[in-house]
């Protein structure tokens, strides 16, 4: 038991180690491409140098100074907000690394030109105010997807061949395309053709956000079609899967000899199908999950939900440096923590992890 | 290679499948259309053409869209001096003057109003005299005259949109694409009818001897146009309906022949030199499947450059380290303990040699069933960049058209077809590669094959 529990420590900090590692390269890599490699403090020192010059031309008291003193003046004030900047060092390696720094402790600075609702620059601020709506919007959709696509599948296996299951095999292909792309279809007959349920946004503009009824009951109302939209573009693919990985498992020998003996049938699937055929539909579904927290910038533009990936989007239109690199931190810490959870259910369902046989991975 | 044709003629027993084999093809023959009929530089310079297309009517239905009403709706219709049925008569007046009467015929046999009305004139006349001076008048078919424009002074060469006349419209209470063409002007709008039948442009000038009427033309701009409809800018959408399928086509399979041979290569490389090398590239890998690979490419086309090779080369390199390695690195595992591989080594074929002669090739047939699943991917990839509005600028695709749409508000006006043509068009192509994919993950699993 100990060495198990030791094995299940060691494999679950190796995976830490490079969830972490990840989120790491990811955000250097965001603070470089968003800073476009240094471009971007070149063309802010050459906007500083022209605000000094002009500065200096306007006032009539300092153009009376002979030329070589003003413009030693007009260096030193340069060299001043250059330095008040951090930008005196140059952007390879110190000033990324400490931008990296930053972003990782979670220090995200301000932002120019985006504001939260509470007209706050924090990019904090504008991070928290937007995060709650993307975990909803989210969280349902994968909880909903996980179970609905583990028990279908478990029901589908159980009476394989039957009409359900040849339509979910025969839909499997539809999962091709992303959440969008059905969340446009949805638009367009619930909201524009039928007018039965609302365009997008997360409540109507009047209703005071918090815990009362009127708003959760929006709320809910908003979510249909989104919701909808993230479920139709992977369930399919994901029972058909899952059925698969179950009917392979419960033509196995051992299943054979179980029922052979006698056992419940409830029995036989918990233990002898369920078991080995979890993890490596906990994999499946962990990057199905990777892909949809990344598909949702797309998913929160078209239903206008006020979430990060939505933010995220208007932070890389307007060249908001700061809240991309924000925006991709807490990014990378949710999808590790997720995966993370995911890991350690894998970890505890695998036996050989469990055990300490084989190896591993 | 037999294998592989062999294993591919098993395809013809999935009725599925032949779906799909038919689907891709038409998409293939659509495509070799698109670049027959429309030269690739002639496509972007249409597409990206900012001048007034005058010729076609602002977001008009495709011409099928009637075949689904009982209505024959209006289509675009050019009428001009240059017409047969066209007069032109002159009457001398006192003064060395004379009145010019042009008088053009309209046949108008549809159900509906038109979207639009444009007059061009053309005059000739001598500076620094008073120039001619022109009304315009439209006689209906039960004949009723009205007055669209009374003694303006000419600037010479003149487009009048008729519907932006003020006068005009407030004489008529009403738009005068309605107005003009309506049978009984007091009805509420929603009983409005369009009279059928042969209408006249009349147009009236004073001038001078010497001067003269050189050109008149009047554009009735329909509702429904070509097979595909145009946009907001009157372009025709038949061209990014076209246009969408070989763009869509070589982007998802280039980047899936990247992606997955890529991956494989490197999958075969690692697992056979082991060691060191495997487990840095298994590393790569586990940091690679987590990374943010949207969000990149969405910074990366905002900011340096949308144009799709550059989006295609990202992809690739983004995919090089996919999560298929694992995949490919168990079946490779397996491989190797094989005694062939012993055997070549002990008659001193090197390592690549190896690889990419022995290796490789085993597991090749295996990667058909995943390159064909992966394909719609990549063609999804570039819709979702193009819809957000970060796709090539220069090309007309499926999720240009649909992005146009979207932020045009077609949804809320009802322009459906704006939307719904490249959506089925995306789902077809999508469907085609994914049917022939479970396919042949069917026959290239025999495990799946019993079930």
């Amino acid at each position: 038991m100990k060495g198990a529990l030791s094995r299940l420590g060691k494999y679950t900090g190796m995976r830490l180690v490079f969830l972490l590692l990840s989120v790491v390269v990811a955000v250097y890599l965001t603070v470089i491409i968003a800073n476009m490699g240094g471009e971007l403090d070149r063309i802010v020192e050459a906007q500083i140098r022209h605000e000094v010059n002009l500065q200096y031309a306007l006032d009539p008291e300092l153009q009376r100074l002979p030329p070589d003193q003003r413009q030693a003046m007009i260096d030193e004030t340069i060299e001043l907000e250059l330095r008040k900047r951090g930008m005196d060092r140059p952007f390879f390696p110190q000033r990324s690394l400490d931008f990296l720094g930053e972003a990782l402790s979670l220090q995200l600075g301000r932002a120019r030109l985006i504001t939260s609702d509470t007209h706050s620059f924090q990019v904090s601020a504008i991070i928290l105010e937007r995060l709650p709506a993307t975990l909803i919007l989210f969280g349902t959709a994968e909880i909903l997807l996980f179970f609905f696509t583990l028990l279908m599948a478990l029901f589908l296996s159980r009476r394989y061949g039957s009409v359900l299951d040849k339509l979910f095999i025969s839909l499997a292909p539809t999962s091709a395309a992303p959440g969008w792309f059905y969340g446009i279809f949805l638009i367009m007959i619930f909201a524009a053709a039928l007018r039965v349920l609302p365009w997008g946004g997360m409540a109507p503009s009047g209703v005071q956000m918090g815990f009362n009824w009127e708003f959760v009951s929006q709320l809910l109302r908003h979510m249909i079609l989104p919701v909808t939209a993230i479920l139709l573009s992977a369930v399919f693919a994901g029972v058909y899967s899952s059925r698969t990985f179950f009917l392979i498992y419960s033509m196995e020998d051992h299943v054979e000899l179980a029922k052979a003996k006698g056992l419940s049938s409830r029995g036989i699937e918990r233990k002898y199908i369920l078991r080995p055929t979890l993890p490596p539909i906990i994999t499946g579904f962990l990057m199905l999950l990777i892909s949809m927290w990344m598909g949702q910038i797309v998913l929160e533009t078209v239903f206008n939900w006020p979430g990060l990936g939505q933010v995220f989007y208007q932070a890389i239109v307007m060249n908001e440096t700061a809240v991309i690199v924000g925006v991709i931190v807490v990014f990378g810490y949710l999808l590790c923590a997720t995966v993370f959870i995911l890991d350690f259910l894998y970890a505890i369902l695998d036996p050989r992890v469990r055990v300490g046989i084989g190896g591993g991975r | 290679m037999k294998t592989l044709l062999s294993s591919l003629r098993q395809l013809r027993r999935y009725p599925s499948a032949l779906g799909g084999v038919v689907l891709i093809f038409f998409f293939v023959v659509l495509s070799l259309y698109a670049v027959i009929t429309v030269p690739y530089s002639e496509a972007v310079r249409i597409w990206s053409d900012h001048g007034e297309r005058l010729a076609t009517p602002r977001l008009a239905r495709p011409v099928w869209f009637d075949w689904f009403t009982s209505e024959r709706l209006p289509r675009t219709i050019v009428a001009g001096l240059a017409d047969e049925e066209a007069t032109l008569t002159e009457e001398p007046l006192e003064d060395g003057m004379k009145r010019v009467e042009a008088v053009i015929p309209i046949e108008y046999h549809y159900d509906g109003f038109p979207s639009e009305l444009r007059m061009t004139m053309g005059w000739s006349f001598e500076p620094d005299v008073p120039r001619p001076l022109v009304s315009v008048y439209w006689r209906k078919p039960d004949g009723e005259l009205i007055l669209i424009t009374e003694d303006v002074r000419t600037r010479g060469a003149q487009t009048v949109y008729i519907e932006t006349l003020e006068e005009l419209n407030a004489r008529l209470e009403m738009r005068p694409r309605f107005g003009l063409f309506a049978v009984d002007r007091t009805v509420p709008r929603e009983e409005r009818e369009a009279m059928q039948g042969t209408y006249e442009l009349i147009v009236q000038g004073e001038m001078r001897e010497g001067h003269s009427l050189d050109d008149v033309s009047l554009t009735v701009y329909g509702r429904v146009h070509g097979a595909a409809g145009t946009d907001h800018r009157r372009r025709d959408l038949l061209l990014p309906i076209l246009w969408g399928a070989p763009i869509g086509l070589t982007f998802g399979i280039l980047a899936a022949i990247g992606a997955q041979m890529s991956t494989f290569v490197l999958a075969g490389i690692g697992t056979w030199f082991g060691g060191k090398l495997e487990r840095a590239f298994l590393w790569i890998t586990q940091v690679n499947i987590i990374l943010p690979m949207l969000p990149i490419l969405i910074m990366i086309s905002h900011l340096y450059s949308p144009r799709i090779w550059t989006i295609l080369g990202l992809v690739i390199a983004l995919n090089i380290f996919s999560g298929s390695m694992f995949g490919y690195r168990a079946m490779f595992l397996q491989l190797k303990e094989s005694p062939y591989f012993e055997s070549a080594q002990a008659y001193g074929a090197g390592n690549f040699r190896i690889i990419f002669r022995y290796l490789l090739p085993r597991i090749a047939p295996t990667l058909l069933p995943q390159f064909v699943m992966i394909v719609p991917t990549f063609v999804f990839l570039e819709a979702t960049l193009s819809v957000l509005g970060l796709g090539d600028p220069y090309l007309p695709t499926w999720g240009k058209m649909i992005n146009d749409g979207y932020n045009q508000g077609a949804l809320q006006m009802g322009h459906y077809y704006w939307i719904v043509q490249p959506a089925i068009l995306l789902m077809g192509l999508g469907f085609g590669f994914a049917l022939v994919g479970y396919a042949l993950d069917r026959i290239f699993n025999p495990r799946l094959r019993e079930l």
